[in-house]
């Protein structure tokens, strides 16, 4: 974590779906969503139910969000930076030239 | 007087069948089950409940993978409505092939168990690249067709471990996890004491069910049984869920039931090694997107690999010992698929304490000649 002089940690502005919120730097993402009390990151892409970041460590990859315009990103992993983007993640239609893929 | 009508010796997908077969027939039945260090299949496979191409070599095998799946449907309700756990399972599925070649032999293959089984052959279907765009668009252009039965199909194979292992509790087995058997003894009023690493007295049982899967060949070495298997590594790749447009299953990929791809399988004999490799995963990948182009699109989110329980000929050993009458060691490849039969039916034999000879065929002498 990143302190400035007197010792506090130096805040990082970012935003998820629009609303603006604030983590100190040297945070992750799911961290700083978790808290400013966004606990539903998504949703499951065939039931619809909420879903979370689960595990914070990278293995249970429930806390997928877009960040800055790149799907599949997992906030658990990434680090706040400032002006950042955070989104749902988009629907994920395998079958509809949705994917990563280049075609 | 013993503890056990029965005790079962694992508690992956053949111990869990048996555990709750029997549990289900009124037996009193222990599961014994080795921990996260066991080298666990049960947790590493793909899902399959599947007919076609198997028993080829032994129309026996052919007929019991059939019955099977004629079982699976009143299995997986039962499951469910007892525990409220559903099993997601879906009888519906092609074997889709990449090349002509592979469609040439699918089909000899299919010829052979026809052949074998006489009339109690069940009938497929060779479906063309045409025909089976209808029921699976999204195949590549160069995809030759596909197999059909009407009796393959897939499931969630950890919500059926944890199905069995819930009701097999609420029907009264006792089930036991890291636990060991370290020995299996006679006793003299013949049944037998089961005891742990330590020698600590773990319990006794009328009889016994070594159902260890790679664990068990050492276990019952040392009472003058041989159990044929050996280790065939598979590797599966896992996509990012994505919503829901597959229900079928082909032999080698399936959507899950919460969104997710699964690629499988490599089949590789390295010994005891769980470990993927990059060339191997490649591999897996490049064959499925051969049949499947729009898996290409979607990103990887894990791999695992897992050890096949294989037999010399792929298919079952099920085997009572004439030494110690009571003792059974059974082992298989296809566990997922054969977990109806194995419930339903090998349960009552060991109930009844006897393997019905129609079921010989299965016995390991027959590697003898
Ligand atoms: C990559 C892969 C894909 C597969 N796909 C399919 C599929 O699609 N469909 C299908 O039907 N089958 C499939 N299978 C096969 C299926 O998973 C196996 O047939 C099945 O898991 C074997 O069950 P098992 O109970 O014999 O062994 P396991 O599932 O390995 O269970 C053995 C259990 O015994 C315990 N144990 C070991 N030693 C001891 C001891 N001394 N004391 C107490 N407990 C002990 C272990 O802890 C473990 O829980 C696949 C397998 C692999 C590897
Ligand atoms: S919370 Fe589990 S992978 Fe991010």
């Amino acid at each position: 974590m990143e302190l400035d002089a007197t010792n506090t940690p130096k805040t990082v502005r970012l935003s998820f779906e629009g609303t603006a919120i604030e983590a100190p730097a040297g945070a992750t993402v799911a961290a700083a969503l978790l808290a400013a009390d966004i606990i539903a990151f998504g949703t499951r892409p065939v039931s619809g139910l909420p879903r979370g970041a689960f595990c914070m460590m990278g293995t249970c990859f429930e806390c997928m969000v877009e960040i800055d315009g790149i799907a599949n990103r997992q906030a658990c992993l990434e680090t706040v930076q400032e002006g950042q983007n955070i989104r749902r993640m988009p629907p994920r239609i395998p079958t509809k030239g949705q994917g990563d893929g280049d075609d | 007087m013993q503890d056990y009508d029965v005790a079962v010796v694992g508690g992956g997908l053949l111990g869990s069948a048996f555990g709750w077969g029997l549990a289900r027939r009124g037996q009193k039945t222990v599961v014994f089950d080795e921990g996260d260090r066991a080298i666990r299949t049960a947790r590493g496979n793909f899902g399959l409940v599947w007919v076609q191409s198997k028993g080829q070599n032994m129309p026996e095998y052919a007929a019991w993978s059939l019955r099977a799946s004629q079982l699976w449907q009143d299995f997986a309700a039962e499951l469910t409505e007892n525990t409220g756990v559903d099993v997601h399972y879906v009888k519906q599925g092609y074997n889709i092939v990449a090349t002509e070649a592979e469609l040439e032999s699918a089909i000899a293959g299919q010829d052979r168990i026809t052949a074998g089984m006489g009339d109690k052959a069940y009938g497929y279907e060779v479906l063309d690249h045409k025909t089976l765009k209808a029921v699976a668009p999204h195949i590549a252009d160069s995809v030759p067709g596909a197999i059909y039965t009407g009796h393959d199909g897939h499931c969630n194979p950890l919500f059926l471990m944890r199905a069995l292992h819930q009701d097999m509790q609420a029907k009264g087995a006792h089930y036991q996890p890291n636990t060991r058997v370290g020995a299996i003894t006679p006793r003299a009023d013949g049944g037998f004491d089961l005891t742990g690493e330590d020698g600590t007295l773990l319990g006794s049982a009328a009889r016994v069910i070594v159902a260890a899967g790679h664990g068990a060949v050492n276990l019952v070495r040392d009472l003058g049984i041989d159990l044929p298997v050996h280790a065939d590594q598979g590797q599966v790749l896992v996509t990012e869920k994505v919503s829901e447009s597959m229900s079928f299953a082909t032999g080698t990929v399936r959507q899950t039931d919460n969104g997710s791809f699964l690629l499988g399988a490599s089949s590789k004999q390295i010994g005891m090694d769980t470990r993927t490799d990059l060339p191997t995963l490649a591999e897996v990948a490049r064959y499925c997107i051969s049949v499947f182009p729009f898996l290409g699109k979607l990103r990887l989110q894990r791999a695992w690999g897992a050890l096949r329980v294989m037999t010399p000929d792929g298919c079952p050993v099920y085997q009572q010992s004439e030494a110690h009458p009571g003792l059974f060691s059974f082992a298989c490849h296809s566990g997922v698929t054969l977990s109806s039969v194995h419930a339903l039916e090998v349960a009552k034999w060991v109930s009844e304490g006897n393997i019905p000879s129609e079921f010989n065929v299965f016995h390991p002498r027959r590697f003898d000649v």
